[in-house]
């Protein structure tokens, strides 16, 4: 028996229009290489994987999850001048993660928003810095520090985000 | 097979789109093997094949090892003193042939330098970045379209801070210095060390490749060597802030960039750089050594212009003709038969008999051979009948000089060597033999400051004003007196 750790009837499916679903990654990916132009703090954001979070989450489809972050990761990618697909992969599996455990917990409330946030994004850290170090044999550093204060960072992003994209979404 | 893809369908979609961007990025990367690119995936499907060839010949030699190791040990020995001679020889051969090789390669590396100098330069409007902080690089709002091409240097006011990566019709994507796959060629200032300059992982900048045991002052500036062929020499990269010692025997330079990375705005992309020297006018104003040095020779006043009126012959007397040493001094001036002689101080001003010019700048003469190579414009040759033609042979025709001439140059070059003409300064070489008419109108009496103290001129009598042929009835005159040069 799979164990579900919320009740039945808060486990709704959402879907998006067309529109909301190829204009909110693109925004968000402009939005990323735009700010750190002017504000190069803003660098420390990753806009594009809290969209794929949201995404997954909210449609609860492995599927769905994985090939939103295949795709939003890729178009990433070809924003730097690093392979691509380094990106692409690690978004891929936060998609395909996000959306598993959206299936299994209430992320509806601001505290597992800000949890899973802080969990993806260092999990999406950690995908990015093996397939970059381990496979594509870049000189990636990693500072714990760093990282966990960036992870709080786009938790808090988030968890304003979310509230703002929750009014785009449609019941399936 | 089908019911277990079917059963983790999920999961079997996630392998294949995972799978897929493994395989893009394999086809992507290129990893840099015995100085050639070689793509990831060739590489991989290499790594997997060739352990397999490995163990099997791995088998191979073994099995032959043993026959041949231990079975099969005629003559061994003596080849292993066949071989070791040869080694030896060979040990001797190599040394040889890397000398060669390295002083091939300086020869080389003197004849494909040349300095580079800007001269065209784009402005452009940085638009937006990468929006990661693994890739530090801007995009600027000009492309193919506005002459931008891959590798051009980009910098601002303040100095260099990246070059061009990605080039497409109307942007360009330009790698900021900061960036860890970035690498400038850099040399510090006041100590002139080069090194390369790299991105650190949090956006800052450092000189590698600086030995431990070399001394670096913070503070000293960081300029471009031009060694990389991107960025011209010269140009400012930042100032040191830091020195520590670093891994593997080298310094690590901080480097605080002079132009700010995280604020651009506007920024100038170098799409024109010329390999040439410096332009005559560029000279202006600069003090060579030569003219320094030849300051310090001693003078010899300049030669008032002569009137053909006063200008008489005196047969038998000894004419003035100052004789400039090879270290430019004059040695003495004397010139039998020839043109009464002026007044010492009074001399004409010397002019270069083979352009009719008079030189920009004096030059220092060594045994009779300019030190420097003026630009002289070459005009034709009017009527100069001796000219260069016994300038090897000492004076001792009637009355003529032909090296005299070749010093006086200018409107008299134009007249035929006569015996009524002033005498002329002559330039006597080390070995005695005159020098060539560059030489010596390079050291004309205009240019070079005698030590001794001529002889008092001997006043001429009237001469004709119109150039008379050479009179060959007219007396044989002495030679001239040279003394020894000093």
């Amino acid at each position: 028996m799979q164990i579900l750790y919320t009740s039945q009837e808060q486990v709704e499916v959402y879907r998006f229009n067309l529109p909301v679903a190829v204009l909110v990654p693109l925004i968000a990916l402009f939005l990323q290489a735009f700010i750190p132009s002017r504000f190069p703090f803003f660098a420390m954001f990753d806009l594009p994987l809290l969209v794929v979070i949201f995404f997954a989450v909210a449609r609860r489809s492995q599927i769905a999850g994985l090939i939103t972050g295949a795709l939003i990761g890729l178009l990433q990618d070809s924003l730097t001048h690093r392979p691509i697909g380094i990106y692409g992969i690690a978004k891929t599996v936060v998609g395909y993660g996000a959306s598993s455990l959206g299936v299994r917990i209430d992320v509806e409330n601001v505290g597992a928003r800000f949890l899973g946030t802080v969990f993806f994004y260092l999990f999406h850290e950690v995908i990015y810095f093996v397939v970059a170090h381990g496979m594509v044999s870049l000189s990636v550093q990693w500072s714990w520090s760093h990282e966990l204060l960036a992870a709080i960072a786009n938790a808090g992003v988030a968890v304003v985000l979310f509230a703002v994209l929750d009014r785009l979404k449609q019941r399936a | 097979m089908e019911n277990l893809i079917t059963r983790h369908r999920n999961v079997s979609i996630l392998v294949a789109v995972l799978f897929a961007q493994v395989l893009g990025l394999a086809v992507q990367v290129k990893r840099a093997a015995n100085a050639e690119d070689t793509r990831l995936i060739r590489i991989w499907t290499i790594s997997a094949v060739t352990p397999l060839e490995k163990a099997l010949i791995w088998m191979q030699q073994g099995t032959g090892g043993i026959w041949h190791n231990y079975i099969y040990l005629r003559g061994v020995r003596a080849e292993n003193r066949d071989l070791k001679q040869e080694i030896e020889r060979m040990r001797l051969e190599q040394v040889r042939l890397s000398e060669d090789a390295e002083q091939a390669r300086r020869l080389q590396l003197l004849l494909g330098f040349k300095q580079k100098f800007i001269s065209k330069t784009t402005p452009a409007q940085v638009i937006g970045s990468s929006g990661s902080e693994q890739s530090r690089s801007v995009y600027i709002d000009k492309g193919s379209k506005d002459g931008i091409e891959p590798d051009h240097a980009v910098l601002t006011a303040d100095g260099v801070i990246g070059k061009v990566l990605h080039v497409y019709g109307s942007t360009s994507l330009v790698l900021l210095i900061n960036d860890q796959s970035s690498g400038v060629g850099v040399i510090l200032e006041k100590s002139r060390l080069q090194g390369v300059l790299r991105g650190t992982p949090l956006g800052g900048v450092a000189v590698e490749r600086v030995m431990n045991d070399e001394s670096v002052q913070p503070g000293e500036r960081v300029i471009t060597s031009g060694g990389d062929q991107i960025f011209p020499k010269g140009l400012t990269i930042g100032t040191v802030s830091q020195v520590n010692a670093g891994a593997d025997s080298f310094l690590n330079i901080v480097v605080k960039p002079s132009a700010n990375l995280s604020k651009l705005e506007e920024v100038l992309v170098v799409t024109g750089v010329e390999t040439r020297l410096p332009a005559a006018g560029e000279m202006a104003g600069r003090v060579r050594a030569v003219d320094v040095l030849t300051q310090r020779l001693p003078f010899v006043p300049d030669k008032p212009a002569v009137d053909p009126k006063k200008t008489v012959a005196t047969p038998g007397a000894p004419a003035q003709t100052p004789i400039v040493g090879p270290q430019g001094n004059v040695l003495r001036g004397a010139t039998p038969g020839t043109v009464g002689t002026p007044n010492a101080a009074a001399k004409p001003v010397p002019t270069n008999p083979l352009t009719g010019s008079r030189p920009a700048s004096p030059s220092v003469t060594v045994s009779g051979r300019p030190l420097v190579a003026e630009p002289q414009t070459v005009v034709p040759r009017t009527r100069q009948p001796n000219l260069g033609a016994d300038l090897t042979k000492p004076a001792s025709g009637p009355g003529t000089t032909p090296a005299s001439k070749v010093a006086e140059g200018g409107a008299e070059a134009n007249k035929p060597a006569t015996e009524t003409e002033a005498p002329k300064p002559t330039v006597v070489a080390p070995n005695g033999l005159k020098p060539t008419p560059a030489a010596a109108s390079a050291t004309s009496p205009g240019s070079v400051k005698p030590a001794l103290v001529q002889k008092p001129a001997v006043v001429p009598k009237a001469a004709p004003p119109a150039a008379k042929p050479e009179d060959k009835s007219a007396k044989p005159e002495p030679a001239p007196v040279q003394d020894k040069p000093q």
